[in-house]
């Protein structure tokens, strides 16, 4: 029991960790590029590394954290203008390719000896010579805090029947939050058709027995409006955040190097970039972007400029990419080879399993696939003897088993876990 | 405004349309009474194979003109070359090109049908992964929502919006998508397709539309209400240029036919005229396309010596010739 709850608590803490929100927030500008307008960027770690940089190195050589975070934006934003210039008007491979070894431009060059003096070379950036006046902003204190403060441990000590209770709670929210959504979606499903058979009202052929139950789900979205099932899902989020941290008491520095400061910080932002991206998607310039993804004629016949259309999105994606390298350095240190091509990978990974083209998607995507790394790891090195798999090798492994889950993801369940097979059904 | 209504009255009546064109030398590259469009010296090779070169078109305002030709004529080309998708070979050596009045040389597509030319494409372009009616809204132009600045603060273009949708639902209405306009571009048929993305093309205005083989694909009751549409567009204002190998319906609609041969222009004027010339048939149908290839009474001995009495003179043409 023990060890179960020890690797929880470390899913829990990589989940929630600032990092995860940086891959979050990058996964987010992959979702502009990728999900809504069709650009295949596979450079993404580049804008991340430049973001990186310029807000390190400005930091480093004493400008203020305002005109840090500005250059890091503006490095992203030429980074975006060069590359897009050339490659936008031509067929979307051709930006992946020129993507892909831009940003191993931007890491060699940042790891080159000749700019020691700036970035570090390989040896990269010590986050105490950029973080402090991030540091500076926190009005948490000192000291350290517990969430939730009132835990598993405050009941019966923390006995299994607690856990035990607790989890099966944790997992009918999920389920609920599960079934909420779907009833919006307006199709039957399999829970429902379960529990019609449970109750004895419907014992006909499976056809008829469809039948009734598409009719049981019109009525539900009759009754069920959009406010009120956002209600319902609100507040079974809630409750579950909740009941996570009741049952995984967390407990970091107030402030620190790596605490709830940067924490609350780095969630708000995802929580910022959501609503911006939500805001642009549900505009016509959204429209226009999912209508380049489909086909650039067909909207070039219609009188838009689409070169012009691409390259904002392309610069956006670019900004939130940016503002995630900062957030991915802040805890921790400038190391260009940390953020190479396996960075986009994850971020693409992240946006897949969350389902591209949908707005929670990349920060869903990237908690889960974080959390579900550090789950693997932690069971190969609780119950797989050292004899066959030694602590070094689970850490391999557990990417082995991520790389064969994204393969399966795109196989079986393409549209990832938000997004909506409809969609997919018309390929072009 | 009024202007325009005069026009309309005008034209929608088929007396006066054949009255206005009937001053037209049926030549190619004629001078037309109000020409929308004017084509100069547009070129357009692929290697050493050269698809277009029209030395000169001019196409009529508010009427339904077609062009015809076999495959591989450069029709598909020229429209490609006019509305901005392709550059021609003679982009520096005189190719010139002007609509309404202003030039098109160097204009980019979405300027071009910004400026009121809006085309659709052979291989229909839906959208397949977007509703019908976010297809529909896409054509709309002049859309503050689609400015990067604006379109955050739903206020600034909710309103234009559903003035658009409005625009929208009746024009699905008009080609009978009103039920569909929830669906998936990608579920509709391929004629529903055509049909989208002529409404789509409309949802824009525009002075003229160009509409590349509209009919292809399309099944005969569902061709009688694209028929239909075509011809009430014109009875509009709008001006038609269409590409078309179905001859019954270019006899049916079209108020002048220009015919494309081998990249060039060969022959212009009203239908009937046009599909008589001995030139358009032979470059379109084939010099014997009187012949049913499957008719025993070919294999007599008289109807094989006349063709070889005709090979023969062809040949002996030829060598002339060379």
């Amino acid at each position: 029991m023990d060890t179960i709850q020890a690797i929880l608590n470390s899913m829990l803490r990589e989940a929630i960790s600032p990092q995860t929100a940086a891959v979050a927030i990058a996964a987010i500008g992959l979702n502009v590029h990728f999900g809504f307008t069709g650009l295949l960027n596979i450079g993404q770690s580049g804008f991340m590394l430049l973001g990186a940089y310029g807000f390190a190195i400005s930091i480093g050589h004493g400008l203020p954290l305002v005109v840090g975070v500005l250059l890091g934006f503006a490095a992203a934003l030429v980074f975006a203008l060069v590359l897009g210039a050339p490659t936008l008007k031509l067929r979307g491979d051709y930006l992946a390719i020129v993507t892909i070894s831009a940003a191993e431009i931007i890491r060699y060059v940042g790891r080159s000896a000749l700019l020691t003096d700036f970035t570090g070379a390989a040896q990269g950036l010590q986050g105490v010579s950029y973080r402090t006046p991030f540091t500076n902003l926190s009005f948490f204190g000192d000291g350290d805090t517990t969430l939730s403060p009132f835990n598993i441990y405050d009941i019966a000590g923390g006995a299994v029947w607690v856990r035990l209770v607790g989890w099966l709670l944790l997992a009918a929210c999920v389920t609920g939050i599960v079934l909420v959504a779907k009833a919006g979606k307006g199709r039957p499903t399999k829970a429902r058709r379960a529990s019609r058979d449970a109750d004895g009202l419907v014992t006909a052929t499976p056809a008829t027995e469809r039948r009734a139950d598409l009719g049981a789900d019109a009525r539900q979205v009759a009754v069920v409006s959009p406010p009120v099932r956002r209600t319902v899902i609100g507040v079974l989020v809630a409750v579950s955040v909740f009941l996570l941290f009741f049952l995984m008491p967390t407990s970091y520095q107030d402030t620190g190097v790596s605490g709830w400061w940067v924490r609350v910080i780095a969630w708000l932002l995802v929580a910022v970039c959501l609503l911006v991206v939500y805001l642009l998607v549900r505009s016509p310039w959204g429209r226009l972007l999912r209508g380049i993804r489909e086909d650039e004629d067909a909207i070039r016949s219609l009188g838009k400029n689409v070169f012009a259309i691409k390259m904002q999105a392309l610069i956006i994606g670019g900004l939130f990419g940016a503002l995630g390298g900062m957030l991915y350095v802040l805890p921790a240190s400038v190391q260009p080879d940390s953020m190479g091509r396996s960075l986009t990978f994850f971020c693409y990974t992240a946006l897949l399993l969350g389902g591209a083209a949908t707005i929670f998607g990349p920060a869903l995507g990237a908690v889960i696939f974080y959390a579900a790394r550090i789950m693997i790891k932690g069971v190969a090195n609780a119950y797989i003897p050292d004899s066959i798999m030694n602590g070094q090798q689970t850490e391999q492994f557990s990417f082995i088993v991520v790389g064969v889950a994204l393969m399966l993801i795109v196989i079986f369940r393409p549209q990832g876990i938000l997004g909506n097979k409809r969609e997919l059904r018309f390929n072009v | 405004m009024s202007e325009s209504t005069v026009a309309r009255s005008d034209l929608a009546d088929p007396t006066a349309r054949r009255a206005l064109m009937s001053g037209v030398d049926a030549t190619p590259g004629s001078a037309k009474p109000d020409p929308i469009l004017v084509v100069d010296n547009i070129v357009r090779a692929f290697g050493g194979m050269t698809a277009v070169d029209v030395s000169h078109l001019e196409v009529q305002r508010g009427i339904i003109t077609a062009l015809i030709g076999p495959n591989g004529a450069g029709k598909t080309t020229f429209f490609n070359l006019i509305t901005g998708f392709d550059r021609p070979t003679s982009a520096k050596n005189g190719a010139h090109w002007s609509f309404d009045g202003a030039t098109l040389d160097k204009t980019s597509a979405s300027s071009v049908a910004k400026a009121g030319m809006v085309r659709t494409f052979q291989l229909t372009k839906a959208l397949s992964r977007m509703t019908v009616m976010d297809n529909m809204m896409l054509g709309a132009q002049g859309q503050a929502g689609e400015n990067l600045l604006k379109c955050v603060f739903k206020p600034l273009w909710s309103g234009q919006e559903r003035a658009i949708e409005e625009k929208a639902k009746d024009l699905l209405q008009r080609f009978k998508l009103l039920e569909k306009k929830d669906d998936y571009a990608g579920s509709l048929s391929g004629g529903q397709r055509k049909l989208l993305e002529m409404a789509r093309a409309l949802m824009s205005d525009p002075k003229m539309i160009m509409l590349d083989e509209p009919m292809a694909g399309v099944n005969p009751a569902l061709t009688q209400s694209l028929l239909g549409h075509i011809q009430s567009l014109r009875d509009d204002g709008t001006t038609v240029l269409f590409v078309e190998h179905d001859m019954h319906v270019v006899r049916h609609i079209s108020d002048w036919v220009a015919v494309m041969a081998e990249g060039r222009l060969v022959a212009e004027g009203p239908a009937d005229t046009v599909m008589s010339d001995t030139a358009v048939i032979d470059a379109y149908l084939g010099a014997h396309h009187d012949t049913d290839l499957g008719d025993d009474a070919l294999l007599s001995d008289e109807a094989m010596v006349e063709m070889q009495q005709e090979v023969k003179a062809e040949e002996a043409e030829r060598e002339e010739e060379a």
